[in-house]
């Protein structure tokens, strides 16, 4: 049998009768768009929680102070608490730990601020200029804390977009004008680029200041809370991770690492625990989409076994007239088969269609991967020869005698 | 020819075993047409059955065209089927929804020819069949009884087979429609030396053959030329 004429006996067949062979494919539809679009939701997720994760800044290590906490998003509370981490620490580390390629100390705390008439109430962290490296921080007006700056304890202050508008009112020019922190003045001299309100701290809401001024005027001790570490390469971050936490051990004169009066967090931690959850997610999505499949596929075996029922004499006259074993069974699994692979391509259009509309939402940002694409349709071609090789076979065994005899 | 020497078949086993044919001996020549009677019963189907190749002997020799079938597995009696034997039978003759060409070329399909050449075999049995042109892409559902089995004898010719069986070809039809087919296996036998065995229970359709075997429970009891021999008159539709 030609493969023109298995085509021309698949479409009789299943055009014969539409609206069974129609729900059939509806249930293939319903599982491939499922699993196209939940997967395209999970990996849209998972992107969004990693690029928000990586605009923190690039092979970030953060040291605060406090006892080693639980690895990813354990709740910091000793932060800030604790004092153990002084401005020595951090030049001992840019000084002392191979593959380092900027140091930042910082000081933050809130504060209520003042301005002309206004004020609100918002992190004020002190740091170094190197801080506008390590974290991206980019500068749309005016100029960066510089080291001149932080060196000689200077009252100014860089401040966030959100910041700027709520003491200042949307895009004024804030350049030039004076905030109270604390009752001291401060001058601005700069607004960042706003980031967006993502991932775990509103990094528009905020005051920047010299880190040697927070702790002059407004902490007024030698301690930092964070110590923001960029190491050179994304390869090298376990090893400078370990050697800080040596160094940091050594210089506070704690033999046993589980004392540590300091924990180190590596910004591919956060990364791996987030994308971990997020695969996870992905996972559980894909098999509610795969249950559904699965029922699908059960559809498509129901309905081929109906057929083959049906089909019995018709069956037996085509054995009578000479066809194979092989041709009966290539006949009834085609049919199989292309309802799946009609479901699939149907699937596959309806679970984009869906992935673009959850885009629309703005919620998350859906990708539909190619890889996932060609999963779906393996996987409905695959069900079409899984669930419909029983039923051809048992049309192809049937004795063509009785199958002539049946009424 | 067919050859069929001691040829028994026994269905189950055991207590439960039930032997259909006991023994059954006769040899048909090329160009001959034969009709099989007995009553229900009588192992007719079954006989019907083996010369057809649909089923397989228990005992005894098969020789068709000096070829032993006796001992053939599945995939080869649907060979001989495909390549040697046309079937026409009481009802159920056509695939449904399809039309009359796509019916006759069935066969060819599944012996392997190419589709030009399915075309033109299936217009010319079709046309010795008696159905007119305009017909052929009818679907099989839009035609008459008479016409059902006209393209069916269509269909059992288009492969060229050395043996067309009849299984009650005109058990369904009324008795003048019924003249017309019996008529078109005449023609097909006398005009192209075809060898037709048709199988029935009604005396009066036997008697359209030139030799008739009678069975019952399982044994020939007579093989004669036929006394009377009707010829019925070939009606173009």
């Amino acid at each position: 049998m030609k493969f023109s004429d298995i085509t021309h006996e698949t479409y009789a067949a299943l055009s014969a009768n539409k609206v069974r062979s129609g729900l059939t494919i509806l249930g293939i539809v319903i599982g491939i768009s499922s699993v196209i679009a939940m997967v395209s939701i999970g990996t849209g997720a998972s992107n969004t929680i990693s690029s928000s994760i990586e605009s923190l800044g690039s092979n970030l290590i953060q040291i605060t102070p406090g006892a080693q906490q639980m690895r990813g998003f354990g709740a910091s509370s000793g932060r800030g608490g604790a004092k153990t981490l002084t401005n020595e620490d951090a030049q001992a580390i840019a000084e002392q730990v191979a593959d380092v390629e900027a140091v930042d100390s910082q000081v933050s705390s809130r504060y209520q601020i003042t301005a002309k008439g206004t004020n609100t109430n918002t992190s004020v962290t002190g740091v170094t200029a190197n801080y506008s490296q390590i974290r991206n921080v980019e500068v749309a007006e005016g100029s960066f804390i510089s080291d001149t700056q932080n060196n000689s304890a200077s009252k100014v202050a860089v401040l966030g977009p959100t910041t700027r508008d709520d003491l200042f009112g949307e895009g004024t020019n804030a350049i030039g004008q004076a905030i109270r922190i604390n009752g001291l003045e401060f001058k601005i001299i700069g607004v960042t680029v706003a980031k967006g309100g993502t991932g775990f701290q509103n990094q528009d809401d905020i005051i920047y200041i010299p880190v040697r001024s927070a702790q002059r005027y407004l902490s007024g001790d030698q301690y930092l809370t964070t110590i923001a570490v960029q190491a050179t390469t994304p390869e090298v971050m376990t090893q400078v991770q370990a050697d800080i936490i040596l160094l940091l051990l050594d210089r506070h004169k704690i033999s046993d690492a589980a004392l540590a009066d300091f924990s180190v967090l590596n910004q591919n931690d956060i990364l791996s625990t987030a994308s971990s959850v997020t695969s996870t997610l992905t996972y559980l999505l894909a098999a509610i989409g795969g249950i559904s499949l699965l029922v699908g596929g059960i559809g498509i075996m129901n309905m081929m076994l109906t057929t083959v029922t049906e089909r019995t004499r018709e069956i037996g006259l085509r054995k009578a007239i000479g066809a194979k074993k092989s041709d009966i069974r290539a006949q009834f699994l085609a049919e199989a088969v292309a309802l799946t692979v009609i479901g699939g391509v149907v699937g596959i259009a309806l679970g984009w269609l869906i992935s673009f509309a959850v885009n629309l939402t703005g919620l998350v940002t859906t990708s539909v991967s190619l890889s996932s694409v060609l999963l779906a349709f393996g996987v409905s071609a695959i069900t079409g020869i899984v669930f419909g090789y029983y039923p051809a076979r048992r049309a192809a065994e049937l004795n063509p005698i009785e199958a002539l005899r049946y009424e | 020819m067919i050859e069929i020497k001691d040829i028994t078949k026994t269905y189950g086993s055991g207590d439960t075993a039930f032997q259909a044919l006991k023994g059954i001996s006769f040899t048909i020549k090329d160009g001959e047409f034969i009709a099989i009677m007995g009553p229900s019963g009588s192992g007719k189907s079954t006989l019907m059955h083996i010369l057809g190749c649909l089923d397989t002997l228990t005992t005894g020799t098969y020789f068709l065209d000096g070829k032993d079938v006796s001992t053939l597995t599945d995939e080869e009696l649907a060979e001989i089927r495909r390549l040697h034997v046309g079937f026409v039978f009481q009802s159920f003759n056509l695939l449904p929804r399809t039309t009359v060409m796509r019916n006759v070329m069935l066969p060819l399909i599944y012996a392997g020819v190419s589709d030009e050449e399915r075309d033109e075999r299936s217009r010319k049995v079709l046309s010795a069949a008696g159905m007119t042109e305009s017909h052929f892409s009818h679907l099989s559902n839009q035609l008459s009884g008479g016409q059902i089995q006209r393209v069916a004898i269509a269909r059992a010719l288009v492969n060229d087979p050395s043996l067309i069986l009849a299984d009650e070809p005109t058990g369904n039809l009324d008795s003048k429609t019924g003249e017309i087919v019996l008529g078109t296996f005449q023609k097909l036998n006398r005009e192209h030396g075809r060898t037709v065995i048709l199988i029935t229970h009604e005396h009066d359709v036997a008697e359209h053959a030139e030799r008739i075997i009678t069975l019952r429970d399982g044994v020939v009891v007579t093989d004669s030329k036929s006394h009377a021999r009707k010829h019925a008159k070939h009606h173009e539709v």
